[in-house]
């Protein structure tokens, strides 16, 4: 009891310094469960059904930059950017393929043959990863150079920061492609209405894949980020990740860019929150306890609305 | 379609079965010991290295006649690192392969999985690594090679109390039953021995993010942080907590031995310290000896604590069978029971009343990606 009652006044005498660190802690685990989210919510504003394969190919993505960043010079920026362009390609190859091979012979059956097939891929790239890449943790490689600095009690690592910069640019340029580009007002059109955008001249064909590949290279970004933070990869570690970033995308409204990434961000920062106070042991369940009572309230999430544009 | 399928079930069915007992008939006088643990998974490093250790004394007993003049025969399944598979792997063993002798597992929770099953069998087990107290309160069946966490949570409180003279420590508690028992006792005698436990943060195996907790200490100035979790994770702790700017030891449990320690922590776990139950680079001619061996077998791999445990464990069961003159289950019990000076690479063990052995405790830091021995210590 001693241990609890001393804690608490200590954690009151630095009380800004700490609630910053966590909060920067919570930012940076939330922009990568928002990398991913986006990849949930544009396949669902497209297809309308949950890519479960998604959290998967996160996986893949940080293997592929197992891979690559052993042929690149560790610790520069130009070798960083490289494996992680490489990521994102592959990615979106494999997004793609997946789409091609499993998803489109299933469209226009029941949806529920869709979301079943998409269990199905998940399993098999996860127990695939087992036999090629091995069941055993690998270590990540510092493939980006790594500074520590503090400002006034606030320890701030470069990783963290990428984490946080990569996110938000890969989110402004994916808002510019769905809303500035030729490809991204038709990905919406096939949003809105796929017999009509095919009437008019639209190839939903194209379209279906382009969101996929566009979904998946995020989630290989996020798969690298995760990485670099967090050195440990095996092929299982996009369950948990996976389901998160689903909440997330769940919490933000499903369909809804914007919401996916403040679903994602709402998340990271409860769950790290939670985690640093005594009820560490509860934080998937007070963080899964926050989405329950936000769907009462708001059932369609906090941006979703239920009947405009879904992207 | 239907029928095809049905025949060729039939079919492998009569196959698989005249096989087993082909088999049967053919191996009839193998001594068939079990072996379960995590050959995959993120666990795989204290299975593998067991499982080598074993192997390496089967292939010796095998060498020089067998136990009671019949070979011995190792089966070893895979948990795969995950709840559960403890159960079935080692219900598999006992009614299906049969065998006289369970070994295994390394985390706690697996063998307290296998205890129940091992006990109702009159199957004696022998877990390797798990210092969890009440793996041996499962049954009079169940024994253990290794010390268990009051000894260790001691050595740890004493270690970090007079060697680091530490008076602030901070606890990162694993959830698991190793992990808690360990707290536990690390927290009453450190307590006991005047110091303060400044925090007591808990995670979970498999957490990723340790940030959150480890800021939380921050603000609490400790001078020595213990995780009393695995190695995967104690890693992502050393290198977090360094990447938060926190400068003091950090010391764990047996359950941080194995290569991937250095390997994922790198310069983060340079200068952490953790308890053990042998050292490799011990000069006592048995551990000498036995490292040489060992090296030659596997590639030349250094044998970690586990391995040489895992051993230990194979040659007194062959020393209990020979003493018992049978593989009879309650005869190999008694006389494991009656184990007295053993004398082991991991030190010289003796049963007690509650089927522990009690050996001195080892202290190994890491120095330049490699472990090196700092001190014996005995509560």
């Amino acid at each position: 009891m001693t241990t609890q009652s001393e804690s608490l006044n200590s954690q009151l005498s630095t009380p800004l310094s700490e609630f910053l660190q966590q909060l920067l802690n919570g930012l940076s685990l939330g922009a990568i469960y928002a990398l991913i989210a986006l990849g949930y919510t544009m396949v669902y504003g497209v297809l309308r059904f949950i890519n479960f394969a998604h959290s998967d190919v996160f996986m893949v993505g940080a293997f592929i930059g197992y891979y690559a960043g052993k042929l690149v010079p560790e610790n520069t920026i130009w070798g960083g950017l490289v494996v992680l362009a490489l990521s994102m390609l592959g990615c979106a190859v494999l997004g793609m393929t997946i789409e091609r091979l499993a998803y489109r012979p299933l469209r226009g059956a029941a949806t529920l043959n869709v979301l079943i097939t998409a269990i199905g891929v998940s399993l098999l790239l996860e127990y695939s990863g087992q036999v090629f890449f091995g069941a055993a943790p690998r270590t990540f490689p510092a493939i980006f150079p790594v500074k520590n600095f503090s400002v006034g009690g606030l320890v701030i690592s470069t990783n963290q920061l990428s984490v946080i910069v990569v996110a938000a640019l890969l989110m402004v340029a994916l808002q510019f492609i769905v809303h500035r580009t030729k490809i991204g007002t038709a990905m919406r059109a096939v949003s809105l209405n796929p017999k009509a955008a095919q009437l008019v001249g639209i190839n939903i064909d194209v379209v279906i894949s382009f969101t996929f590949g566009l979904g998946s290279a995020l989630a290989a970004a996020g798969g690298i980020l995760y990485a670099l933070n967090y050195p440990s990869i095996d092929p299982l570690m996009g369950v948990m990740p996976g389901l998160k970033a689903f909440v997330a995308a769940v919490l933000g409204g499903i369909g809804n860019i914007p919401g996916a990434a403040l679903g994602g961000l709402i998340l990271g920062t409860v769950e790290t929150f939670v985690n640093g106070s005594q009820w560490s042991t509860y934080k998937d369940a007070i963080a899964f306890a926050i989405l329950i009572i936000i769907m009462l309230f708001r059932p369609a999430g906090l941006l979703g609305k239920f009947t405009v544009e879904k992207v | 379609m239907k029928f095809a399928s049905l025949s060729l079930t039939t079919f492998a069915a009569v196959t698989l079965s005249l096989a087993a007992l082909t088999s049967c008939t053919r191996k009839q006088d193998t001594i068939k010991v079990g072996h379960f643990a995590s050959l995959t998974g993120k666990e795989a490093a204290f299975g593998l290295a067991s499982s080598k250790g074993i192997r390496l004394a089967v292939e010796e007993l095998n060498a020089a006649g067998g136990i009671l003049g019949r070979p011995v025969e190792y089966l070893v399944e895979d948990i795969q690192s995950k709840q559960g598979e403890s159960a079935t792997v080692v219900k598999k063993l006992l009614s299906r392969d049969k065998v006289v002798a369970i070994l295994g597992g390394n985390p706690s929770t697996n063998s307290l999985e296998a205890a129940p099953l091992c006990q109702n069998a009159k199957i004696p087990m022998m877990a390797i690594s798990s210092t969890n107290p009440k793996v041996t309160e499962v049954g009079d069946y169940i024994f253990r090679i290794c010390f268990i966490d009051p000894f260790q949570g001691a050595v740890l409180a004493k270690f970090a109390h007079e060697n680091l003279k530490s008076r602030r420590l901070a606890l990162l508690t694993s959830v698991t039953p190793y992990g808690i028992g360990l707290s536990n006792v690390l927290r009453q005698r450190f307590t006991a021995l005047g110091g303060q436990i400044v925090l007591e943060q808990k995670y979970a195996e498999g957490d990723k993010d340790f940030k959150a907790q480890l800021t939380a200490l921050r603000a609490l100035k400790p001078d020595v942080i213990a995780a009393t979790g695995y190695y995967t994770e104690a890693a992502l702790i050393c290198l977090q907590a360094r990447a938060l700017g926190f400068e003091i030891p950090i010391i764990g449990g047996d359950g941080w031995e194995a290569p991937q320690l250095a390997e994922l922590g790198g310069k983060a776990v340079e200068g952490t310290f953790y308890s053990t139950h042998y050292a490799a680079t011990n000069v006592a001619p048995e551990v000498q000896s036995f490292v040489k061996k060992y090296r030659a077998r596997w590639d030349n791999e250094t044998p970690e604590g586990v391995a040489a445990l895992a051993y230990d464990a194979m040659k007194l069961y062959a020393d209990a069978m020979t003493r018992a003159g049978t593989t009879d289950g309650p005869k190999v019990r008694a006389a494991l029971a009656a184990t007295k000076d053993f004398p082991g690479i991991t030190g010289r063990t003796t049963m007690d009343a509650q089927r522990n052995s009690s050996k001195p405790a080892i202290i190994l830091t890491v120095k330049n990606g490699r472990t090196e021995f700092v001190t014996a210590v005995a509560p």
